[in-house]
């Protein structure tokens, strides 16, 4: 009775947020709205007995990639989007999109809720950060160390997205990139049309 | 009523719908970017869901890796549009399109 | 009448002890304000204050009745929700770490039946945590990077340039500190084998003498930490966005009466926070060694004696704390930054990576 009352506490204000997500055009109150799903969602995982989970989501999503969303948001100074107003059949397409993905979930809801259930496997430990901790390096390893390297790759790409680079080597680069547009095509000298 | 496995489903199901609904809707690259989390979370929860009801870890080693990916995506997602925004002062993705035509 | 009072007896006990802990730790704040002003004082070569109450120990009280009272200014462009929310965000991430706080041994000898409604029957260990979780350390961690939340909207709400700057410079030094600290805290958790800092604590009670206390193995995490702590708290020699001859106040240059006196509070709350943490982790919590000859191992006067022992250990980080702000000049922000990218984080995790291979050898 008390999970029951939990989850469906958690659950109304992951669904609020995330409506008022999807509301407002402030992008740092739809940001705020978001960090609200992220940790009703980690109360959630906690009445499902995953707390390493839930303390990981808490510490990456909520603590790191929405701090950078919010930093983005900050040092961009960016205002309130505005409202579609050029592609008015997106309107369309999102309401049915929308209304397609509503059906399959009731769909799903009444498929699973009349499907013989076995009683749910009383193990404790599943959650537990041992049996998370021994499955990761024993069973999944390669797939840890590949996601140890998909994020090596992105923490370089990040760095050099965003180099300024400064006038000397900008300079550099553009003669570079000029020079060779000359040897490649033979339109004109790129060079003169400044 | 207990919560069943169907209701984490049905919780799942609404979160990415309303993620999907978003995505479409908004035309802020961040705020599209934000609902493409939403759909994210909302997967991670079936997964975490399906762990407990089958007692597998595997959910919850793969709710990891989609953390994982998202946070990986988080940065240079925002690279881009940090860059983006150098070079057009705006954020809105119907000025992303140099490339048409 | 029975099942009832059987029902309800946990939630009662919960509730009593949040609320209990929660006075303890705002007196502790309160007066470990006072301290700071008496301490720096006398490092200064002066008095700090001792007009209200003797020696000054009404002080706390003084503040809390000023702050009350004072006009509370709201900047005009500013969006007021989120101007609201910060200090909210910034006092509860700072306090909801304590109901994971270990503070002090189970109390496992007292017979519990003498409570009425046999609410006490079958109960034979009261353990001095609110709540004993798997992944304590994690939760701790991410609640702090939560706080960061409270400084950064501070400074974007006052629709103002210093608190911006001041807002923007903390929270991105407070998030590359993180990092070190995540990784210091890896090194007395591969020693103890668990996240949960009860069991952090019991591994430094069985360890051999030469490793009683997490300190001695791993000497070089606890600097790290604690160098770390200095900047997730904004303390110097790291608080450059709320030094005053800086950024007139930082992220906090717009707020005024409670709402300061809520931030305020958050940071010394966060200080307490880090000081139990590094207890925890390093000093061994609240085991004093030798305590166990004196009295029975569990029973009330061990506990008692233990937590008095947690207390001393805490206070006396506190004191460094202040120790430090009254000693050091601050860094500046660029000097910050590299330090805690170029140099703390690599330490921190060849740390773990030595600490690793020695655990390994160790028991195989």
């Amino acid at each position: 009775m008390v999970l029951s009352a939990v989850f469906f506490l958690f659950a109304g204000l992951a669904i609020a947020s995330a409506i008022s997500m999807v509301y407002h055009k402030n992008p740092l109150y739809s940001a705020i709205s978001l960090i609200g799903v992220f940790v009703s969602l980690s109360c959630i995982y906690i009445t499902l007995a995953a707390p390493f989970i839930a303390a990981v989501q808490v510490l990456i999503y909520a603590g790191a990639i929405m701090v950078l969303v919010v930093f983005v948001i900050m040092l961009l100074n960016l205002d309130d989007a505005p409202s579609l107003n050029r592609l008015h059949y997106l309107y369309g397409v999102g309401a049915g999109l929308g209304g397609i993905l509503l059906i399959q979930t009731f769909f799903i809801f009444y498929a699973v809720l009349r499907a013989p259930n076995h009683a749910v496997a009383e193990n404790q430990t599943v959650g537990k950060t041992l049996s998370i901790g021994s499955a990761m390096y024993t069973e999944y390893l390669l797939p840890v160390e590949i996601v140890g390297v998909l994020l090596l790759m992105a923490v370089i790409g990040a760095v050099i997205l965003v180099r300024r680079l400064n006038q000397p080597e900008l300079e550099k680069l553009v003669d570079e990139e000029l020079t060779r547009r000359n040897e490649e095509d033979e339109i004109g000298d790129y060079r003169i049309s400044i | 009523m207990e919560p069943s496995l169907a209701s984490y489903l049905a919780l799942s199901g609404i979160l990415f719908t309303i993620g999907a609904t978003g995505v479409i809707f908004k035309r802020n690259a961040i705020g599209m970017f934000m609902c493409i989390e939403l759909m994210l979370n909302a997967v991670n929860l079936t997964f975490v869901a399906f762990s407990r009801y089958y007692a597998d870890v595997t959910g919850q080693l793969f709710v990891f890796m989609v953390m994982s990916v998202a946070a990986a995506e988080a940065a240079v997602g925002l690279g881009i549009i940090i860059a983006f925004y150098r070079n057009r002062v705006s954020v809105d993705v119907d000025d992303a399109s140099i490339l048409k035509n | 009448m029975e099942s009832v009072a059987q029902t309800a007896f946990p939630w009662v006990v919960w509730v009593v002890a949040v609320l209990l802990i929660f006075q303890g730790v705002l007196m502790i704040v309160a007066y470990t304000v006072l301290a700071e002003r008496k301490v720096l004082g006398w490092i200064q070569g002066r008095i700090g204050p001792n007009r209200v109450g003797p020696w000054g120990l009404l002080q706390p009280f003084a503040d809390l009745l000023k702050f009350i009272f004072k006009e509370d200014l709201v900047p005009d462009k500013s969006s007021r929700f989120v101007y609201y929310l910060a200090p909210i965000v910034a006092l509860t991430c700072a306090l909801m770490p304590m109901v994971v706080y270990p503070f002090g041994p189970a109390i496992t000898t007292v017979d519990w039946s003498f409570l009425p409604w046999h609410v006490g029957d079958g109960i034979h260990t009261l353990p001095l945590t609110v709540a004993q979780i798997d992944v304590g350390v994690l939760f701790v961690l991410g609640i702090t990077s939560v706080g960061v939340y409270g400084i950064a909207l501070a400074g974007w709400s006052s629709n103002s340039k210093y608190s911006l700057m001041g807002g923007l410079r903390s929270s991105a030094q407070m998030v590359s500190y993180e990092l070190a600290m995540g990784a210091a805290v890896l090194g007395p958790v591969l020693l103890a084998g668990s996240l949960d800092l009860n069991r952090i604590i019991g591994a430094q009670i069985g360890s051999p003498w030469y490793m009683r206390w997490f300190i001695v193995p791993q000497f070089i995490a606890f600097v790290v930490f604690l160098i770390a702590a200095f900047a997730e708290t904004n303390r110097v020699p790291f608080d450059l966005p709320e030094a005053e001859t800086e950024l007139v106040a930082g992220f906090h240059t717009e707020y005024s009466a409670l709402k300061f006196a809520l931030f305020f509070m958050a940071e010394y709350v966060n200080m307490f926070t880090v000081s139990v943490m590094v207890t925890v982790l390093f000093l061994g919590g609240w085991y004093v060694p030798g305590l166990s000859h004196l009295f029975e191992v569990g029973s009330i006067p061990y506990a008692i004696f233990s937590h008095i022992g947690f207390l001393i250990k805490i206070c006396f980080f506190l004191f460094f704390y202040i120790w430090v702000r009254g000693t050091l000049p601050r860094f500046r922000f660029d000097q910050l930054m590299n330090f805690g990218w170029k140099f703390l984080l690599p330490v921190a995790l060849i740390n773990v990576i030595v600490t690793i291979v020695v655990v390994y050898f160790l028991n195989s």
